[in-house]
């Protein structure tokens, strides 16, 4: 138990289930004119193969706000379209954040028999204790969105429906 | 039962919330961890646990040879999200805030007047 409590887990896991098939779900995470559509609402920039560029670009809103043209980077570690996207992700936007470093983020879809699949989104954020805050949507009252379960629940809504939460 | 139905039901039992509570605190627990803290064979934990994972508040994942659970608040938010907008949940924050002012305002006043 001692052993238990010295190792501090800082791993998020959140999991979403969307009634839309795999390939549209990776579209939706991979794809600007998806990205664009949910969430904090930026355009996604992926080069989907190991070592490539990843940059989450500020939504027109968040410059207008005064945000950097990229709010996060990052670099592709491992991809197998649709079921798998490894990446590590720096948010840059907030200097506290940004001096904490790169994370580890994994995307894993599963398709199921009934149309259904299961995204399960999973951030290490070892040594990122602020990134981890905001992420766990700790901030959204300061304005910070409400973190990943607010980014996939809009992201279902999207898909699902063609709209946004706000707009449902 | 819809998905709601099973979240609804998951959260009605206080076992199943103590549990979501230990882990809001801290992530990431083994079975073992989880028991320690309840007056429950380990059968009925992992009654319970199965439950909250096919509500989909819990999730788990293989760390080496073991098992941890990991709190998942999205089935929450989508229950929130149906009854609340971003736009309403505005005015019910400014009306939180405003409750909160001057009950605090009203609280320093019995305070001078003592």
């Amino acid at each position: 138990m001692a052993t238990a409590e010295a190792v501090k887990v800082t791993t998020q896991v959140y999991r979403v289930y969307i009634k839309a098939s795999a390939q549209s779900v990776w579209e939706a995470i991979t794809k600007p004119e998806w990205t664009e559509r949910f969430g904090y609402g930026g355009r996604a920039e992926y080069d989907l193969r190991p070592g490539g560029v990843y940059r989450g670009h500020s939504s027109p809103e968040m410059c207008a706000g005064g945000a950097p043209p990229v709010a996060v980077d990052g670099e592709v570690i491992e991809v197998d379209p649709p079921r798998k996207l490894v990446q590590t992700w720096r948010m840059v936007m907030d200097p506290g954040m940004a001096a904490e470093g790169f994370t580890r983020l994994t995307y894993e879809i599963q398709e199921g028999k009934d149309g259904v699949s299961r995204l399960t989104v999973t951030h290490d954020l070892a040594g990122a204790p602020k990134l981890a805050a905001m992420v766990a949507g700790d901030l959204e009252s300061m304005g910070a969105g409400g973190g990943w379960s607010w980014v996939l629940s809009d992201l279902k809504s999207v898909i699902e429906t063609g709209r946004r939460m706000a707009e449902a | 039962m819809t998905d709601d139905d099973r979240v609804f039901k998951a959260l009605a039992d206080p076992t199943r919330r103590f549990l979501l509570d230990q882990l809001f605190a801290r992530d990431g627990r083994t079975l073992t961890e989880l028991e320690s803290e309840l007056e429950m064979s380990r059968f009925g934990v992992m009654k319970h646990l199965r439950l909250l994972e096919d509500a989909g508040l819990v999730v788990t994942r293989r760390s080496g040879r073991e098992k941890l659970h990991f709190l998942n608040p999205v089935p929450i938010r989508l229950i929130h999200d149906r009854w609340t907008h971003k736009f309403r949940e505005r005015q019910t924050s400014a009306l939180a805030d405003l409750k909160h002012q001057l009950e605090a305002k009203s609280w320093q006043r019995q305070k001078q007047s003592k």
